[in-house]
């Protein structure tokens, strides 16, 4: 038994080292003041201002993709340095989801290199360590929690595939270059086996983008394919293996998440306001309502803490750690939620200003929050789903049996 | 990070379990929650003989020199076997209680002789305000000559009607804080002036009310020193309280493996309730309260076994664990119906038991508040 909290830095050989400082001293003279800024907002979905620059900045350096090959426009550094340059940035910047990784190629990238052809690693691969921006395309207007029922169709013509169908929450793909695309290629078959994995070119004639915005005022967006032509080349895995390669890129997306770094900001800011604020002359922390609703949210910070490090111990010992992360992510979005919802109560009518607003308290974060977080209770797979994935994967239940209900043609 | 035990406390713990499963079936616990005694003597020395009675006493002391982590590991499975008994009064709250303030002498005697299973012991601390703050200790104890003269009733005191020494806490003096002028006193329960009354409670635990109606006990019996028991008060609570804990933990864990055997195996509308997602829902809540429960408890046991300030990690592990397992036997009860129900039945006994223990050692509400002040609130 050991719960030492690791210090940054603590094991670096001597080499590690002299890598950090230089990785630092970099990061001082190129993360601009817009991008501190635009971490340090709440943020769930969208683009940071300075993102894409900045990324490919460290694109230039290698460092988007340390550990690859010079070849590929890694840096050919040993493992163990990502995880430097990650915490670097981390100490600059608050190290949000998204950030350099669903937008960057962060998914796409291992993926590519575990299953893609040579000829498309020497393609892809160079484009994404150098930055190259990816929207998802996996949710439909029908086909959700269930995405193997996607229907959006690729049919065969030529050497290319014919594009028809449309593409829901896509966030990111109005600026995006490229749309990571999980396509029904053969409607015959059961419905996890006729989907394929294509990369499309979002700005290719046909290509219809259009904005959804969410209650956290940020854009996402519906794309609609007619008749849009993408080579077969473009296809990532063999035909039909396309569920297989969603499964990667799932498992390479939660990896690059990290540690989502609000719920411990917002409780320290909601304790450090009770502290300061006074309400009919008392300080609010001496509302014995306000002192247990935050020593019980501090506590579950901790708790969430403590999950995480179970999954990254978990991954060191070889462990299957998926119900493991997920609990993670269900408690994660779940106390994310509860934060906003009693930070926004302990400041009674104020709670309601938004930021930006007179009168706003803490920024206006809790308002947002209460707004921003609802997304993670089902983005990333619906906490619900995920709870009957504990209970069979986790405690050996037997699964609901599916009902027998065939693609629709 | 290391979320597990060494293999020297797995295989510790491992035998642990075997012995409860073939030394302590249902129908034995079941036993003590009824008897008035509550002990019984031939579990009590088998526990004596594999060396449990003395596991953290110092081997000065006839113990085996354990730490807090291998206490962890035994009351896990205590838990587990949702165990009742003289350890928590005679091991945890008495004996701790000398091991942090006694004498040399005091340490050698008594310790000695609970590890041989020799000696019942009970710390007599809570009084009618049912708190475990220094505030709540009210009954006095005046010197006269050679003696104390002990006046009050003390309330909640586990084992005290089958204990052969009482240690009372007792106020000696009107300090300018509440844990100013406590003092302890060994005193032995068959003195004059003691009446115990065993109160029937929901986990069959064998609470009493003590009343100390002028009670002499010479000075010599005083365990530290007067007028500063607080100290080691609190540093016994803490390490009881994450024994308390780590009970908890093995007892939600056990708990919750019930329920899912039952939903595997039970078959309503032609299939296992288990595929039902209700149920999946009940089971995965019940995963996550008992894995934070184990989690904040040994990151709680770490910190206080090397040294590290842990009142907030205390805190948290008892506010949460405390809710957790009563929520996670709760579960239980849902998921079984029926036959949770009844008394043949062992939920029952888990789902009484996380009360009791949510109520002891401080509740969630109770640990909450202490949290808060721990966090400059």
């Amino acid at each position: 038994m050991e719960f030492k909290e690791y210090k940054i830095g603590e094991y670096d050989t001597e080499e590690q080292k002299k890598f950090r400082k230089e990785v630092g001293e970099w990061l001082d003279k190129n993360i601009t003041s817009e991008l501190i800024k635009g971490t340090n907002e709440i943020r769930v979905t969208a683009y940071i201002p300075g993102q894409h620059e900045f990324a490919v900045k460290l694109g230039e350096k290698g460092w988007l993709c340390p550990e690859w090959p010079k070849e590929y426009g890694g840096a050919g550094l040993p493992a163990g340095y990502r995880s430097i340059i990650a915490e670097e940035i981390g100490q600059r910047v608050v190290f949000g989801p998204g950030f350099l990784g669903g937008l960057t190629g962060g998914v796409q990238g291992p993926t590519i290199m575990s299953a893609g052809t040579p000829e498309q690693k020497k393609e892809w691969l160079p484009k994404i360590a150098a930055g190259a921006q990816f929207a998802l395309g996996y949710t439909e207007p029908n086909a959700g929690t269930d995405l193997a029922s996607l229907g959006i169709r690729g049919v065969k013509d030529g050497n290319d595939y014919i594009l028809n169908g449309q593409k829901m929450f896509s966030t990111g793909a109005h600026f995006a270059r490229y749309h990571w695309l999980a396509v029904r290629t053969n409607p015959e078959l059961p419905k996890h086996k006729g989907v394929s994995m294509i990369i499309a070119d979002l700005k290719a004639p046909g290509v219809t983008i259009t904005q959804l915005t969410t209650i956290a005022g940020e854009r996402t967006n519906e794309v609609f394919y007619d008749n849009v032509r993408v080579p077969q080349t473009n296809r990532i895995g063999p035909e039909g293996e396309g569920w297989s390669i969603i499964r990667m890129a799932l498992t390479a997306e939660r990896g690059d998440l990290g540690t989502f770094p609000w719920p411990k900001i917002l409780v320290n800011d909601l304790i450090q306001y009770a502290k300061e604020t006074k309400r009919n002359g008392k300080p609010l922390s001496e509302d014995p309502f306000v002192r247990q609703s935050l020593a019980q949210l501090a506590t579950d910070v901790s708790v969430l803490r403590l999950y995480n490090y179970r999954v990254g111990w978990m991954i060191d010992k070889g462990l299957d750690v998926s119900w493991a992360s997920s609990m993670v992510k269900i408690f994660e979005s779940e106390l994310s939620q509860r934060i906003a919802n009693q930070g926004m109560t302990i400041m009674g009518l104020y709670g309601q200003l938004e930021p930006g607003s007179k009168y706003a308290q803490l920024k206006g974060n809790m308002e947002l929050a209460y707004r921003a977080m609802v997304v993670r209770s089902f983005g990333g797979g619906s906490n619900l789903r995920l709870r009957n994935d504990i209970a069979t994967r986790g405690m050996g239940l037997p699964r609901e049996p599916a009902l027998a209900i065939p693609v629709k043609k | 990070m290391d979320f597990d035990f060494n293999d020297e406390q797995k295989m510790f713990k491992q035998g642990a379990r075997d012995f409860f499963e073939k030394e302590v079936p249902k129908s034995l616990v079941k036993k003590m929650v009824e008897d008035d005694n509550g002990n019984p003597p031939e579990l009590w020395k088998k526990m004596a003989q594999l060396g449990w009675l003395g596991l953290i006493y110092p081997e000065q002391y006839g113990g085996s020199g354990g730490n807090i982590i291998d206490l962890v590991a035994l009351e896990e499975e205590m838990g587990r076997a949702c165990l009742p008994g003289a350890f928590f009064s005679t091991v945890l709250l008495g004996g701790l209680f000398i091991l942090n303030a006694g004498s040399e002498e005091q340490k050698r005697d008594l310790l000695t002789k609970v590890g041989k299973g020799e000696l019942i012991l009970t710390l007599a601390l809570t009084e009618t305000s049912a708190s475990y703050a220094a505030s709540g200790v009210e009954t006095t104890a005046i010197s006269d000559k050679d003696d104390y003269i002990i006046s009050g009733t003390k309330l909640f005191i586990p084992d005290a009607h089958i204990a052969d020494y009482i240690i009372c806490i007792a106020r000696t003096k009107k300090g300018t804080k509440p844990e100013d002028g406590i003092t302890a006193f060994l005193v032995d329960r068959k003195s004059a002036g003691i009446t115990c009354t065993l109160l029937k409670s929901i986990a069959g635990d064998k609470l009493c009310e003590v009343v100390f109606n002028n009670v002499k006990v010479s000075k010599k019996n005083i365990i530290g020193k007067l007028d500063q028991a607080w100290a080691p008060v609190e540093l016994t609570l803490q390490q009881v309280t994450l024994a308390k804990c780590a009970e908890m933990v093995g007892g939600a864990q056990r708990a919750l493996e019930m329920a899912a055997d039952h939903a595997k195996k039970r078959v309503q509308f032609d299939r296992p309730i288990g595929t039902f997602q209700s149920i999946q829902h009940l089971i995965a809540n019940s995963m996550m309260d008992v894995d934070a429960s184990r989690f904040l408890t040994y990151e709680a046991a770490w910190k206080f076994s090397e040294g590290l300030p842990c009142a907030k990690e205390i805190a948290m592990a008892k506010g949460w664990t405390s809710e957790a397992y009563q929520r996670t036997t709760a579960t239980g009860e849902q998921v079984l119906g029926g036959i949770g129900y009844t008394t043949d039945g062992d939920m029952q006994l888990y789902y009484k038991r996380a009360k009791a223990a949510e109520l002891t050692l401080g509740d969630g509400k109770f640990q909450r508040e202490a949290l808060a002040k721990e966090l400059g609130m």
